[in-house]
């Protein structure tokens, strides 16, 4: 299998289902000429033209409206956020149009569109560019949510939500684009709604998603070297939510920490908590516990900025907190 | 000009097909008019809940410019969409169902009022959120243009819509992608209570075109061909140059912003005045007058009175929805949980 990084990986993708369905087209800002903010998109203004890679004025709400409508009658957009926290001012497209169209059209009109971009923190890029918006929209019935942590992931959940008939909003991270991993070269679909078990582990579940599931994972080598065995699943998708691999993890495990960018208020580790405690009181040993980042807006400062990130030491430590609950 | 000599005089009577066609407006304003009374007859009896926003006054547009188009281009509009969605060919009985909060119902008693979506027939929803919509009609129409299928699409909202984002960002991109789209801004003075000259530093909303190099127009509606005639210009040149219009179109509302308004903001004899003007009693008179004929008119009426009634008493017959709706009208396929 040939190595990506995960930019390349989300690329493949797009360029696959564009050749596979002439449908399907890209929009954003800077995708075309500039290659992408990120080099996500790049050469795919070469290979697919003005018609299909379209270059969009500074206007969330417009494009992604576009978009919304394009799709009703028949499109498959990609519209691609510069960063998610733009979508704040493209919020009302996707909850009130994207999300709920099938239900109030009485399910005449589906919405098939993915929605992309970098979300959550990258690095030391302040309080309005630092958002982790998928707990916003993870409470959209209507909508679907993935967060994938590796290229092959990327690559695979991309496919599944272009292919997809209702909108997926699909959260990528700056930190990730360079990350390299294996990625197969066919047509690997990976459905969405599944999590997977990035590590195995027997003492406590981490349970994490995009750039935390890395962190998660550090967070779990270091334990090991103190005797704890962590198991770190890796949920890809946060709506759906794979609520049963998360389950049998915890009957294995007995204690569970949830780790995710963004404010502790709510959001996708308290969900995952009230799922976990109702599905599995019996098998846990102690209360579910979330490492996320500090309930303020992101500061400038490098050294405040990682203090509110999660990084792997809070996971550690929240995790040997743990531990101990359930042996004392 | 040339004067007209006695003997070249205009004939009384139009060519039959075109008095047949403007008998046909008049027959769908009509429709529009008595299928809003009785959406007010219903609220009143509370058979309709929520908020309800009456076309009364306002229906020469949605006939004219509904008559400007194809069975195949799309239309999007506002949540004062009643009488669009009727004129797109949506049945009676759909329409009072959906009020009625049935199954039968356009939207499966799912949508209400607001949202009156018809896809046979092309009718893409009314939306709730004021110039939300905007962006989506370009989309539609951007869709349009890149299947190269030929397709227009109309977009309607009101002039209240005019002072938010959804507004600019839709026309600017229509504008800049040069896309097969009428904006149609249905000025019919209030943005709910608040006049134009309370809500917006220049009041002519056709202006607005100016700033995003888009082609303009801005006509009183009341007459129901002038408005197919001046909407039907624009529409040519959706189709035939792929170039978006901003059309102002000036009307009034005879009813409140909803039902719950009152309308104390406006005076009796504003309304009095505008009533003397009403577009449907003008088109009837005007058919009449160009020979349609006592009786046929009288045919012609009492088969709107009958297709109301019936679709009166389908949406009173007809069963509510059941839960079992909900889940499969929010996802396509399996619920994502």
């Amino acid at each position: 299998m040939p190595t990506l990084r995960f930019r390349e990986a989300l690329r493949e993708a797009m360029i696959e289902e564009m050749e596979r369905d002439d449908r399907v087209f890209l929009m954003g800002e800077e995708v075309g000429f500039y290659q992408g903010a990120y080099k996500v998109s790049e050469g795919m203004l070469e290979k697919f033209g003005t018609k299909r890679v379209i270059d969009t004025p500074i206007a969330e709400a417009g494009f992604a409206g576009v978009g919304v409508g394009a799709a009703m009658v028949g499109l498959r957009p990609i519209v691609e956020f510069m960063t998610w926290n733009f979508s704040a001012v493209a919020f009302d497209q996707i909850l009130n149009n994207a999300a709920k169209v099938r239900q109030m059209s009485g399910g005449q009109f589906d919405c098939p569109i993915v929605f992309r971009g970098p979300n959550a923190s990258a690095r030391q890029v302040g309080s309005q560019h630092s958002h982790a918006m998928e707990h916003f929209y993870a409470h959209v019935p209507g909508l679907k949510v993935v967060a994938p942590a590796f290229p092959a992931d990327a690559k695979g959940l991309l496919k599944a939500a272009i292919r997809d008939d209702n909108p997926v909003l699909f959260m990528e991270s700056e930190t990730l684009y360079g990350v390299k991993g294996e990625v197969s070269d066919g047509d690997a679909v990976v459905e969405l709604g599944k999590a997977t078990i990035a590590r195995p582990g027997t003492d406590v579940t981490i349970a994490a998603y995009s750039r935390m599931t890395h962190v998660a994972l550090e967070a779990a080598a270091v334990l090991e070297k103190d005797g704890i065995s962590a198991e770190v699943v890796d949920l890809r998708s946060l709506r759906p939510l794979d609520e049963g691999t998360l389950v049998a993890s915890v009957e294995r495990t007995h204690r569970m920490v949830v780790v995710h960018e963004g404010w502790p208020y709510g959001g996708v580790g308290a969900e995952i908590a009230d799922r976990v405690q109702r599905l599995a009181f019996d098998a846990l040993d102690a209360p579910i516990l979330r490492v996320a980042t500090l309930d303020v807006p992101m500061p400038y400062s490098a050294k405040l900025e990682a203090a509110c990130i999660p990084q792997a030491e809070r996971v550690v430590a929240t995790v040997k907190r743990l531990m101990a609950r359930g042996r004392a | 000009m040339t004067s007209e000599s006695p003997t070249q005089a205009p004939p009384l009577t139009r060519p039959s097909a075109e008095l047949d066609h403007f008998a046909q407006l008049y027959r769908q304003m009509l429709l529009i008019r008595r299928v809003e009374e009785e959406s007010a007859r219903g609220y009143a009896e509370g058979k309709i809940g929520g908020f309800l926003h009456l076309y009364i006054g306002q229906e020469a547009v949605a006939a004219g410019a509904l008559a400007a188009l194809r069975p195949d281009d799309y239309v999007i509009t506002t949540y004062r969409d009643h009488g669009i969605a009727l004129a797109k060919g949506m049945p009676a009985r759909a329409l009072l169902a959906e009020l009625f909060g049935k199954v039968t119902g356009c939207s499966r008693g799912l949508g209400g009022s607001m949202h009156m979506f018809d896809k046979e027939h092309h009718m893409l929803g009314g939306y709730g959120i004021v110039g939300g919509h905007i962006p989506l009609a370009a989309g539609v129409a951007f869709a349009s243009k890149y299947r190269e299928d030929g397709r227009v699409t109309l977009c309607f909202f009101g002039e209240g819509a005019v002072s938010i984002g959804g507004f600019h960002e839709g026309l600017s991109l229509a504008a800049l992608w040069k896309l097969p789209i009428v904006f149609i801004c249905e000025n019919n003075e209030y943005s709910m209570g608040t006049p134009l000259s309370r809500s917006m530093s220049v009041e002519d909303v056709s202006l607005k075109a100016l700033g995003y190099g888009m082609d303009r127009d801005r006509f009183f509606a009341e007459d129901v061909l002038e408005v197919e005639r001046r909407i039907g210009e624009a529409v040519k040149r959706a189709r035939e140059h792929s170039l978006p219009t901003l059309v102002e179109v000036r009307t009034y509302r005879f009813r409140g912003h909803s039902m719950s308004d009152p309308a104390k903001y406006r005076t009796q004899a504003e309304l009095d005045e505008h009533k003397k003007r009403d577009p449907l009693h003008r088109a009837r008179t005007a058919v009449l007058e160009q020979g349609f004929g006592d009786a046929r008119m009288e045919a012609l009426e009492k088969s709107v009175e009958a297709e109301v009634a019936d679709a009166v008493k389908f949406a009173n017959d007809s069963p509510e929805p059941t839960l079992a709706e909900l889940e499969a009208t929010t996802y396509s396929g399996p619920f994502a949980y």
